[in-house]
This record gives C-alpha cells, sequence and structure tokens, in this order.
C-alpha cells in the first residue's frame, strides 16, 4: 500500500489515483494533544498523513468589531485575549501604537520598564512552548518543573498589575504606578534562581538522544517557504532567516540592549526548540541589562489629555478630575491618522493596523496575529509525515487559539 | 505614491494592475519586497465608488523598507485579483479578508469563510452593521461619540 502513495525515494505520489483506498480521520476540535480548539481533518494511509484540512474560528470573539465601539483605552483587555501566554507584550504593543498614533514620546524609564515586563512574557511563553514539546514526546518532567517557574513570572505579574493570566498591564503613555520594592526583590530573586533551573530542564531535553531521534527532522520547512507563508518569530527564525523586529525596527529602547537573535537551519522542530530555547537566555540578558540601568524618572509620560490619572489624584485635584472625565468620555483630542506598529510578540512579528478618524473609538483596528498567519502552512509541513509528528509540529509552532481566531 | 506624516510610505494601486505592482515590487533590485506583512480591507460607506479599501502591507527585508499598497473598489463590484500565486500566506489572510467584508479574490483556490460559520449570510466588519442593539438608547452616539 505505501508505496502506491509514496515512491521510491519517499516523496507522495498523485493523489488522485489513490484516494479512495485512505482512511479519514478527524483530530479534534477538542483533543488532549492539541492544546486548544483546532480541528483537522486527516487523510492518513495507515499513520502517514497524505492531506490535512484545518479547520478554525472556534473561539472566534470578534475583537476587531469589539474594538470600533470601545474607547482606545478600553481596547487593551482585548488585546490581552490574543495571544494569553504572554498577554503583557500585547498590551505593550497596543499601548505604543497610540502614541505612535498621537506622537507622544515616552521616558526612557517607561521604555525600560516595558522591556523588563514584556521579556518576562516571553520568556514565560517560551518556556509554555517548549515545555509542552517535552510533554508531546512523552518527558513530561520539564514541563511541571517548568511550569512552576512560569508561576513565578505570573507572581511577579501579580506585583505589577494585579492580574495573572490576562494582565491588562500598563496605560497609554507609560504605567499605573512604578514598580515596587517587592517586584524589585522576586525580579531579582527570579534572575538569581531560574537560570540554573532553566539549564537543568534544557540538559533534560536538549542533547537526550530519544528526544532528538523524535524531534529532528519532524515538520520542517524551508526559508523560501517560511518566508512566501508570511512567517515571523521564531517558526521564521529556525528555518534560518534572522528576521527579528526588536532589531529591525526597535521601538522601547531596545536598540539600547545588547543581545543575540538565534537561527536555526534546518526550520524542524528541533530548531524550533533550540531557537526558544536560547531565546529564553538572551531575554534573561535583557533584563538583566535593563534592571542594571534603569534610569530615574518618571514612571509615565507627560501627557495630561490621553493618560489616565492616578485615582486619588482624581478625588482631590480639579486638574486630575477633568481629564479623568475627558478620557473616560471620550473628549480626549485624538489625531485622525493610519499607523501601521509591529511588536516581537513571543510568537513573531505582532502588528497592530489602526486607522482613526479623530472619534472617541478606532475607526478600524487589525490586528496582525502571528498565529493565523503561519498555521496556514501546517498542513504543508505535516504531509507525508507520521500522526505523532504533526501532533509535535503543531506543539512547537506554538498556535495559540486566542491569538489564531481573533 | 506619497508618504504619510507616520514614515509609511503609501502607494494606491487600480485592481487591475495589482499583479504587475506586486511582481515589480518583488523584483526591484534595490529593495525587493519578501514578506507580505498584512492584509485587510476597510470599509468607507460615504466614499461613493470606493466603499472599501483592501489594504496591502509589505515588507522588503535586505532594505527594512515597508509599503503599504491600497485597492480602493466599490462595493457593489468588490473584486480584486489574488495573491496567493504570488504569496503562500496570502490564501488565509484573503478568506479572512471576504468573510468580513465580502471582497472576492479573483483566482483564489479556496475562498470560503475562515473565522464564521458557513450559513452566515452577511459580511459584519461592514459598517452598517451595528454591533450592539440599535434599540437600545443608552449608548446614544450623539452624547458618546461613535
Amino acid at each position: 500500500m505505501s508505496d502506491l502513495i509514496f515512491n521510491e525515494k519517499g516523496q507522495l505520489r498523485s493523489l488522485d489515483s489513490i484516494d479512495g483506498e485512505l482512511a479519514t480521520l478527524n483530530l479534534g476540535p477538542t483533543h488532549p494533544a492539541t492544546h486548544g480548539i483546532f480541528q483537522n481533518v486527516l487523510k492518513v494511509d495507515g499513520e502517514r498523513i497524505v492531506s490535512a484540512e484545518p479547520t478554525v474560528g472556534y473561539i472566534h470573539r470578534a475583537f476587531e468589531k469589539l474594538a470600533e465601539r470601545r474607547p482606545f483605552h478600553q481596547v487593551t483587555p482585548i488585546t490581552d485575549r490574543l495571544n494569553y501566554c504572554s498577554a503583557p507584550i500585547n498590551n505593550m504593543g497596543w499601548h505604543m501604537s497610540v502614541e505612535k498614533l498621537i506622537g507622544a514620546e515616552m521616558p526612557k524609564r517607561v521604555d525600560y520598564m516595558r522591556v523588563i515586563v514584556m521579556e518576562l512574557a516571553r520568556i514565560a511563553d517560551h518556556l509554555v512552548c517548549n515545555s509542552v514539546i517535552g510533554v508531546d514526546t512523552g518527558a513530561l518532567t520539564g514541563f511541571t518543573y517548568m511550569f512552576q517557574e512560569r508561576e513565578r513570572i505570573y507572581d511577579l505579574y501579580e506585583e505589577i498589575s494585579g492580574a495573572r493570566l490576562t494582565t491588562n498591564v500598563g496605560r497609554i503613555g507609560g504605567f499605573d504606578r512604578d514598580f515596587s520594592p517587592a517586584f524589585m526583590d522576586k525580579l531579582r530573586d527570579f534572575l538569581k534562581t531560574f537560570p540554573a533551573r532553566f539549564e537543568e530542564f534544557n540538559s533534560l531535553l536538549e542533547r537526550n538522544r530519544i528526544f532528538m531521534d523524535r524531534v529532528i527532522g519532524a515538520g520542517p520547512i524551508t526559508a523560501e517557504r517560511a518566508l512566501s507563508y508570511s512567517f515571523a518569530g521564531p517558526n521564521l527564525r529556525a528555518a534560518g532567516v534572522d528576521y527579528d523586529v526588536r532589531v529591525m525596527n526597535p521601538y522601547s529602547s531596545y536598540e539600547d540592549f545588547d543581545f543575540d537573535i538565534p537561527v536555526g537551519k534546518d526550520g524542524d522542530t528541533y530548531d524550533r526548540f533550540q531557537v526558544r530555547q536560547e531565546e529564553i537566555r538572551q531575554s534573561l540578558r535583557i533584563i538583566e541589562q535593563a534592571l542594571e540601568n534603569m534610569p530615574q524618572g518618571s514612571y509615565h509620560a507627560d501627557i495630561p489629555s490621553f493618560y489616565i490619572p492616578p485615582k486619588q489624584e482624581v478625588y482631590s485635584s480639579m486638574e486630575a478630575l477633568i481629564y479623568h472625565f475627558k478620557i473616560i468620555m471620550g473628549e480626549t483630542p485624538i489625531p485622525s491618522g493610519e499607523i501601521y506598529h509591529a511588536v516581537e510578540g513571543a510568537n513573531g512579528e505582532l502588528g497592530y493596523y489602526l486607522i482613526s478618524d479623530g472619534g472617541r473609538t478606532p475607526y478600524r483596528l487589525h490586528f496582525r496575529r502571528p498565529c493565523f498567519i503561519y498555521y496556514q502552512a501546517y498542513p504543508e509541513m505535516i504531509q507525508g509525515s507520521l500522526l505523532s509528528d504533526a501532533i509535535l509540529t503543531m506543539s512547537s509552532m506554538n498556535v495559540i487559539a486566542g491569538e489564531l481566531d481573533a | 505614491m506619497e508618504q504619510d506624516s507616520y514614515g509609511m510610505v503609501n502607494i494606491q494601486v487600480p485592481a487591475e494592475h495589482l499583479i504587475e505592482a506586486i511582481q515589480a515590487l518583488k523584483a526591484y533590485e534595490k529593495a525587493p519586497v519578501q514578506l507580505l506583512t498584512d492584509l485587510c480591507a476597510v470599509h468607507y460607506p460615504d466614499k461613493a465608488g470606493k466603499e472599501l479599501e483592501v489594504v496591502y502591507h509589505l515588507h522588503s527585508l535586505t532594505q527594512n523598507l515597508r509599503l503599504r499598497l491600497k485597492v480602493a473598489i466599490a462595493q457593489d463590484a468588490a473584486t480584486v485579483p489574488t495573491l496567493c500565486n504570488e504569496f503562500a500566506g496570502a490564501n488565509w489572510m484573503e478568506r479572512e479578508t471576504f468573510d468580513f467584508y465580502g471582497v472576492k479574490f479573483e483566482g483564489h483556490p479556496d475562498l470560503r469563510r475562515i473565522l464564521n460559520m458557513d450559513q452566515m449570510d452577511y459580511h459584519p466588519m461592514l459598517k452598517q452593521y451595528a454591533l450592539e442593539d440599535e434599540t437600545r438608547d443608552d449608548k446614544d452616539d450623539q452624547f458618546f461619540g461613535r
């Protein structure tokens, strides 16, 4: 049977002649191995995948439509729910987009604080992705230990914003409060103890023969195809293209920091795993630099028309009360304009295409969601591979349902 | 072709010349475009004859140059050629644009709804579909803006 489907070089023969001999397998929408609500109708020959037909949209929540009825500051909670594994990056990206629209300059301290929060989020996101690759190969141990570390990052979010998963952190114009001493203590403790534990986790998998045999060559993509599919982030870098928004179009003072961009070669699951592991180390480097060189100054910009004032001032000073009222009621002088702002999300270029007509709410807001764009390459990447490799490919691409379906 | 105040180059292209323009940009020696960063549509109900605008964000990695291509089309003849032959990634982005705005992409291999359910009989991001119940008067636009 299998030589009917694959020729002597292992390539697929034409599908027309063999249809009818294949089994159809419905994987998902809810399946424990798919980490989210994804459906794939697979045509399989034994355990080999001949074709896949993904269906998406199971948790579509019409965020772009919702944003057209919400004042700018109320869009932040929507962005939380895109890639919920690294919500702070989405929040910051949105704040920076609006700041770009209104032409506001941030104090250096705000930039550095944002960099710390965003890099923590990147670590949390990559930890989930990489430890889950371990789970899908049968190695649960690393996952349980790395989830403890992720919990510590969530504790850090909690110190800044009071929330853990959907953080809604920061404001347009900076932060709502400065980093507390408790946050600083916890962050220093994290930076001291995390690297050793992370390297221990790394040593469980990176040169583990069983793991390597499972992931090397699973779900590969060439650099050319990855570019054609508009890949970005770790998945593109694993294929060998060193494109990173933090370097190409630095935002939030990323140009001040010294860090490397890891790239892979084959674009397979092992390369994606390796790239993310190295990015975690680089993120730690960035956080350390930001902490060391943290500038003095204010934790928010001096733009009273856009920055929601602290509540205690609203109750005690006339100015703050007026601005609070104006911002909440949508009387702020938002200029009309059209911007595209991109940040390096944990999964790649997260873009905000924002059109404002000077009204209270965005006229149009489009999220460039990296997951949505690169998930369409999935059928091509798993064609001809084993079903168990397809599961690995999906988890190593880090497809997040919230970001995929918006 | 013009540069807006945010430094982005905007190019208006008629629908019939879109493919030519994309191919020329991909072949342009000084700054070849490699990435179709984003594709979406915008609805301007007040612009007669140009109600819909399909917006393409392109990126030349070698020169780190971003471009924005716009194709304005009428809502009752909302057809633009597909980019699937130029960028494999255009496939789902075009399906999304069709799903939400009803723009038909000529030559698309599989133009179906993607995020909404197949039975839906309208394109929800068009401006005539209000987000909230229109009989409500506690959120009057007159007082609260759009």
